[in-house]
C-alpha cells in the first residue's frame, strides 16, 4: 500500500549551507494493509524523519513515496488534503500535540471543519463518541477539558481517536507508547492490534526493541539514516545478521534466557560473521555470474553500498559497515 | 496581583465542588455540549472577572470617552484666548489657563483625541506590518524568511526618527493621521523580529503538525493555532507600539514638526516647557497631559497583564 523507494533527506548545514547532513539515506520499505511495520533505530537514526516525510510534514530530498500505486512524493495543497483522509499520524508527545490554550474538543472541531463541514452537530457528536469508545475513553470525562487537565495516556488515545474519525488506511505512529506508563501502554498496544485486524496499515516508529517485537509483522532496523536490515520480525529477531542489529539485540534483557546464554549465542554468531559482509559477498556472487568486470565494479562501488541484498526469503541486509562513511569490515 | 498568585497556588487544594460553584460560566460547556461561540463567551466571562482587565479598560475607556464627547461641552476652542493668563484651576477653567490665557482643559480634551488617533493608527499600522511579516517569515522559513528578515533588518537600521524628521520637514506633512502613518511605517521591525522568533518556536510544536494533518491551510493555522498562543503577547506589542507612537509624536511635536492644525498632549507639554511653565510654577499646564499619557499607557499595560491570565487558562485564578 505504502512504498518508499530510495528516500533521501539531506539538510544543508554550516555557513551558507555549504555542508550536507544526510538524515535519511536511500531508504526503501513498504507497508501493506493489515500489517504493522516497525521502524526501529536509536535517536538520530532518522526514523521520525521518515515518518514525517510519509506524512508530508517534511519534504523529501530524493527518492519517491508511493501510496496505493500513486506517486505522492510531491503533493499540492488539495492533493495533500485528500491524502490526509487516508493517512494520519500520531506523535510522541501528547502534551505538545494539543494547543495548550484550547480545550481538547477543538482538535476534533478543526477536523470537522476541514473534512465534515456538512455533518450535523448530533451526527458528529455520535461519531465522536464512537471514536472515543473505540479507544476506551468516556466522552463525558474528556470533552470540555483542557489538555493540562488530562493524563498523557488519555491524550494519546484521544489522538488515536482523532485519526479514527477519518476513514484512514495508514497510521504513522511516532513513538506513541514511549510517553505512557505500563498500564495504559498495553491498552494502546492492544488498540493498535485491533486496528491492524480491521485492515489498517501501521508504520510504527520506535526505539524500543521489545515493543517492535510485540506489535509488528515486519521490522526495519535503521542506523544513521540507513536501513541496515529489514525483514519479518521473527527472521530478524531470531537471526540478526548486521553487526548493529546484533549489538542492539544482545543488549536487550530477556525474560526466558540468562545473560550467559545470550552472550554465548551472540559470540557464536559474531565468530561466524566476523570479518565478513554478507552484502558484498552476495554482490560478488551476483557479479561473478555477470562477469569479472561487474564483480570488481560492484565490490568497490560506492553507489550500491546503501542498498540491501536478500539473504534469506524476505530477510534483507545491508553492507556490514555501521556508519555510511566507515569501511566495510570485509574490506 | 499578589493576592492572585496566592489564590492560584492554593486553589488545587480546594474541594472540586467549590471550584464548580465559583465558575458558573465555565461549567455549562462540558455538560450541555459545545455551542458555537462558547469559547468567546467564556473568554469574555473571564475577562470581566479579572480586576486588572476591568480597571485598565475602565481608565482607557474613560479617557477615550472624554476625548470623544468632551468637545461637545466645551465653551472654548483649544487655541482661543479665553481667560486671564496663568490662572490656576477654577470653576471656569478646571485645568487653569496657559501663559496666553488659553483653556488647558480644552487643549487637553483635543489633545486626547489626536493622542488616541496617533496611538491607534501608528500602533495599528506597525502592528499589522510587523505581525504579518513576522508570522509569514517564522512559519514559512527558508528563502521567504531570509528575504523578509533582510527587509526587517534594513528598516531596523534606518534611523527612523531622523527619517521622520526629514519626511515631516521636507514633505511638510502636518496632519495627525499622516504623522501617525509615518510613525507606524518605521516602528514595526522589532515587532516582526519578536513575532518571528515566537512563531519559529511554536511551529515546531506537534499541534501545528496535527493541524496540518487536518488539511488546514497556512493562513488558518497561523490564525487559529499560532496567533491565539500569542494573543497576550500581541496585545502587549500593540500596547508598546501605542505608547511608542504617542511618545514619538510628542518628540516630533517638541522640535516643531508636529501638526499645525491640531493639538496633542505632546504639543501641550512642549509648549509648557517652551514657555517655562516649570519655572513659573504653572503645574496645571504640564501635569494633565503628562499624567494623561502615563495613565493611558500604564492602564493598557495593566490590562495586558490581566489579559495574559484570561488567554492562558493555566494562569486563571480558579
Amino acid at each position: 500500500m505504502l512504498t518508499l523507494d530510495a528516500l533521501d533527506k539531506v539538510y544543508k548545514t554550516g555557513t551558507f549551507g555549504t555542508s550536507d547532513l544526510h538524515a535519511v539515506r536511500q531508504v526503501s520499505l513498504d507497508v501493506q494493509r493489515g500489517e504493522v511495520v516497525s521502524l526501529i533505530g536509536e535517536s538520530g537514526s532518522g526514523k521520525s524523519t521518515i515518518g514525517k516525510m510519509v506524512l508530508h510534514l517534511l519534504d523529501s530530498t530524493g527518492g519517491s513515496i508511493t501510496f496505493d500505486g500513486r506517486d505522492v512524493t510531491r503533493l499540492g495543497f488539495r492533493a495533500r488534503r485528500d491524502y490526509y483522509r487516508k493517512v494520519q499520524g500520531v506523535f510522541q508527545d501528547p502534551f505538545s500535540s494539543f494547543n495548550p490554550i484550547f480545550k481538547v474538543d477543538r482538535t476534533f472541531e478543526t477536523l470537522r471543519r476541514s473534512y465534515f463541514p456538512r455533518v450535523s452537530g448530533a451526527a458528529w457528536r455520535q461519531k465522536l463518541e464512537e471514536a472515543l469508545g473505540a479507544v476506551t475513553l468516556e466522552p463525558g470525562d474528556i470533552l470540555g477539558k483542557f489538555p493540562h487537565q488530562l493524563s498523557g495516556g488519555q491524550l494519546q488515545r484521544l489522538l488515536i481517536a482523532r485519526a479514527l474519525l477519518l476513514d484512514i488506511e495508514l497510521l504513522v505512529a511516532d513513538e506513541i507508547i514511549s510517553m505512557l506508563d505500563a498500564s495504559t501502554r498495553i491498552d494502546v498496544l492492544n488498540l493498535l492490534g485491533e486496528l491492524k485486524s480491521r485492515g489498517l496499515g501501521i508504520l510504527f516508529v520506535t526505539h524500543d526493541l521489545s515493543l517492535g517485537n510485540y506489535v509488528s509483522d515486519r521490522v526495519v532496523i535503521l542506523y544513521k539514516g540507513r536501513v541496515v536490515e529489514r525483514g519479518a520480525t521473527s527472521a530478524v529477531f531470531d537471526d540478526p545478521l548486521h553487526p548493529y542489529t546484533r549489538d542492539l539485540l544482545a543488549s536487550v534483557p530477556h525474560l526466558d534466557r540468562t545473560w550467559e546464554e545470550v552472550e554465548a549465542e551472540e559470540s557464536r554468531r559474531s565468530a561466524r560473521l566476523a570479518g565478513r559482509c554478507l552484502f558484498h559477498e552476495a554482490l560478488a556472487a551476483q557479479g561473478r555470474s555477470l562477469g569479472e568486470e561487474a564483480a570488481a565494479g560492484s565490490a568497490s562501488g560506492t553507489a550500491d553500498d546503501v542498498g540491501l541484498v536478500e539473504h534469506a526469503p524476505g530477510h534483507f541486509v545491508g553492507c556490514f559497515r555501521k556508519a555510511a562513511d566507515e569501511e566495510c569490515p570485509a574490506g | 496581583m499578589r493576592k492572585g498568585n496566592v489564590m492560584t497556588a492554593t486553589q488545587p487544594a480546594a474541594a472540586p465542588g467549590t471550584e464548580v460553584a465559583e465558575q458558573p460560566g465555565a461549567t455549562p460547556a462540558p455538560s450541555a455540549g459545545r455551542k458555537p461561540g462558547g469559547d468567546a463567551r467564556e473568554t469574555l466571562y473571564f475577562a470581566l472577572r479579572n480586576p486588572k482587565v476591568v480597571i485598565g479598560s475602565v481608565v482607557v475607556l474613560a479617557f477615550l470617552l472624554l476625548g470623544l464627547l468632551g468637545p461637545l461641552f466645551l465653551r472654548f476652542a483649544p487655541m482661543d484666548y479665553a481667560g486671564p493668563p496663568m490662572a490656576p484651576p477654577s470653576a471656569d477653567f478646571p485645568f487653569g489657563t496657559t501663559t496666553f490665557g488659553q483653556d488647558v482643559f480644552a487643549q487637553f480634551v483635543a489633545g486626547l483625541r489626536s493622542t488616541f488617533l496617533v496611538g491607534l493608527l501608528g500602533g495599528g499600522v506597525a502592528a499589522v506590518i510587523g505581525m504579518t511579516i513576522g508570522f509569514v517569515a517564522g512559519y514559512r522559513g527558508g528563502m521567504i524568511d531570509e528575504l523578509l528578515n533582510m527587509l526587517t533588518n534594513v528598516v531596523l537600521v534606518i534611523p527612523g526618527f531622523v527619517v521622520l524628521i526629514i519626511i515631516n520637514a521636507y514633505l511638510g506633512v502636518r496632519s495627525v493621521p499622516m504623522q501617525a502613518l509615518y510613525i507606524g511605517v518605521f516602528s514595526w521591525p522589532w515587532v516582526a523580529r519578536a513575532v518571528r522568533a515566537q512563531t519559529l518556536s511554536l511551529r515546531s510544536r506537534d499541534f501545528i503538525d496535527l493541524a496540518r494533518l487536518s488539511g488546514v491551510g497556512v493562513g488558518t493555522i497561523l490564525r487559529r493555532e499560532v496567533a491565539p498562543n500569542m494573543y497576550s503577547y500581541l496585545f502587549m506589542t500593540f500596547v508598546l507600539l501605542f505608547g511608542g507612537s504617542i511618545l514619538t509624536a510628542a518628540s516630533l511635536d517638541f522640535i516643531g514638526l508636529g501638526p499645525t492644525n491640531a493639538m496633542s498632549l505632546g504639543l501641550m507639554m512642549n509648549q509648557a516647557v517652551q514657555w517655562s511653565a516649570l519655572h513659573l510654577g504653572l503645574w496645571w499646564w504640564f501635569i494633565p497631559p503628562g499624567l494623561g499619557i502615563t495613565l493611558i499607557v500604564g492602564s493598557l499595560y495593566i490590562m495586558n497583564v490581566g489579559l495574559d491570565e484570561v488567554f492562558n487558562p493555566k494562569l486563571r485564578e480558579m
